[in-house]
């Protein structure tokens, strides 16, 4: 993956400096960085499936089951830790999405898209009328957690989380290019140019696509906690399939041929609803339509294609 | 005598109304290099998917070295031992030579990790040779893409013979490649199927290359195997020359 588009190193240190300063000088950035990088997290699970050439258009569901499984511990159990949301969050998520991984994995293309979208259908209609354990649509409210104990106050806590959140991004990038470079996400990706070879190589294109699934069903799960915290709040709208859009909207946005680009991806769009949401009301959905229909008539590789395309303008490749 | 590594047993498949295979019986033995003959539509293609459990059956079983693999998909047959390799060569396109190798490597040893990177594989060095073995070193670094198709062949080729079977399956190792470089692949083909000890089938219509390389042939047609022999007194029989050759 690294090597089919790299980025500069010094844009990737430029971005994670952005990241961490701009919300010092902005206090009102420190939520919207949090939210674009815990988005990321979400959209590099998309991305994983991308390699093998799925599209999952229901993968917004593990983010619903990450934020719900903090709202339900708030709401059932009691208060708890940050620390403690970042492990149960993202491993209900994975236990949920090895049991959906189980059929969804058997189909491709459209039929797996569909399947996806099926799965985080019932997902969202079971939120939605279990009134007295989920509140139905007005969601649970997410009290502000402990970090290791601490508590702190809503200002120093929106930092808290944005560090925390922008570690996490550091942690698992490394972790899912290390996946991605490894024998398992090259056999992934053999999935989207030969599952037949893979099959005649002796190896289990499901059993290989399931693990993918479960890495991304983590990764939904993490993104899910930590909008959940940030927000302070869990809907049914976390697992409805506009969202799920959304983060193939990001990814497509953002390019599938790097992590980084799940991140620009997110930052390009939370920014231009940020601003379009506040200036022009109700056509912020018309600008991103914009956006995406440029980046994919010039761009097809996204916003992160963009560094390859002009490093081989240069080397005269194409 | 030879020890039997496949063995088919009255298979029969039609597809509609065509009979694909009808009652099909071979052994294919230990050391051999047992060339697949006939007329296209005969059913040798058939008779490689239903060996290697790509197609099932309707009637009949396949056994691998006395244990019957008749019901069992292609990824366990080839975990026994029996590798395939294609007519039209199939490779990850959109990794490079080496990855496609080291990917056969992980396979082969069970290798699923997640975490250590694939070229950092102990079989790196294997894979090297493997592709010196067939002439396609110097594309190592390559896309599988950028090959030209001769090299895609003997790659698809190594890339059956990175999992170390006991008999190769081979559709026409020699189509698509042009004349003058037929006998040049087959020479690089058996040389690396003998250093390995491979045992192997292959279909082929180009009946020099039957003469030259097979220790055996079978003559397919119709869905049934007409005559199977030693290639000197196959290619001259008669009947066999009618239908096949076509003299």
């Amino acid at each position: 993956m690294s090597a089919r588009a790299p980025v500069p190193r010094l844009a990737i240190a430029a971005a994670i400096a952005v990241a961490a300063v701009l919300p010092l000088l902005i206090p009102s950035w420190a939520t919207l960085m949090t939210l674009i990088l815990a988005k990321g997290i979400v959209v590099l699970g998309i991305v994983i499936l991308l390699q093998a050439g799925q599209v999952s258009f229901g993968h917004a569901m593990f983010f619903g089951v990450g934020a719900y499984a903090v709202a339900f511990w708030g709401k059932f159990v009691g208060p708890g830790d940050l620390l403690l949301f970042l492990v149960i969050g993202p491993l209900a998520a994975m236990a949920f999405g090895a049991l959906v991984g189980l059929f969804v994995v058997r189909y491709r293309e459209i039929f797996f898209g569909m399947l996806n979208l099926a799965f985080s259908m019932v997902l969202w209609s079971l939120l939605e009328k279990l009134f007295h354990y989920t509140n139905g649509a007005d969601g649970i409210r997410v009290a502000r957690p402990t970090l290791a104990g601490v508590a702190f106050s809503p200002e120093t806590f929106q930092y808290v989380l944005l560090y925390l959140t922008l570690g996490l991004v550091l942690v698992v990038s490394y972790g899912v290019q290390r996946y991605l470079d490894s024998p398992l996400g090259h056999m992934l990706r053999a999935i989207k140019t030969n599952e037949t070879r893979l099959e005649y190589l002796g190896v289990s294109a499901r059993r290989v696509l399931l693990m993918g699934y479960i890495v991304s069903a983590f990764l939904g799960g993490l993104g899910g906690v930590l909008v959940a915290i940030a927000q302070q709040i869990a809907t049914p709208e976390f697992a409805y399939w506009t969202k799920s859009g959304e983060f193939v909207f990001i990814a497509i946005l953002g390019g599938a041929a790097n992590a980084a680009g799940a991140f620009a991806g997110a930052a390009v769009f939370e920014i231009v609803r940020f601003f379009a949401a506040a200036k022009l009301a109700n056509a912020w959905q018309l600008i991103l339509g914009i956006v995406l229909i440029v980046i994919i008539m010039y761009a097809p590789n996204g916003l992160i294609g963009l560094f390859n395309k002009k490093r081989g303008d240069a080397e005269g490749r194409p | 005598m030879s020890r039997v590594l496949i063995s088919a047993r009255g298979l029969k498949i039609r597809f509609g109304g065509v009979i694909a295979a009808d009652g099909i019986d071979l052994d294919v033995l230990e050391g051999e290099n047992l060339a697949i003959i006939g007329p296209n539509g005969a059913g040798k293609t058939t008779f490689l998917n239903m060996a290697t459990g790509y197609l099932r059956p309707q009637a009949g079983t396949v056994s691998f070295l006395g244990r019957d693999i008749t019901a069992l998909p292609p990824r366990t047959i080839t975990r026994m031992g029996v590798a395939r390799a294609f007519q039209i060569p199939q490779l990850f396109l959109d990794q490079s030579v080496i990855e496609n190798m080291l990917i056969a490597a992980a396979a082969e040893a069970g290798d699923l990790s997640g975490w250590r990177a694939l070229r950092d594989t102990p079989a790196r060095a294997e894979m090297e040779d493997l592709l010196d073995l067939v002439g396609a070193r110097g594309y190592a670094e390559r896309t599988a893409f950028e090959l030209p198709e001769g090299q895609r062949k003997l790659v698809d080729i190594a890339l059956a013979l990175a999992l170390k079977p006991r008999v190769l399956l081979m559709d026409e190792p020699t189509s698509g490649v042009a004349s003058a470089e037929k006998m040049g692949l087959m020479d690089i083909l058996t040389a690396a199927l003998a250093k390995k000890k491979v045992s192997s089938v292959f279909v082929e219509h180009d009946m020099e290359m039957v003469e030259r390389y097979a220790s055996r042939v079978a003559v397919w047609s119709s869905g049934k195997i007409q005559i199977v022999g030693p290639p000197g007194e196959i290619l001259a029989n008669a009947d066999v020359r009618a239908s096949v050759i076509g003299i």
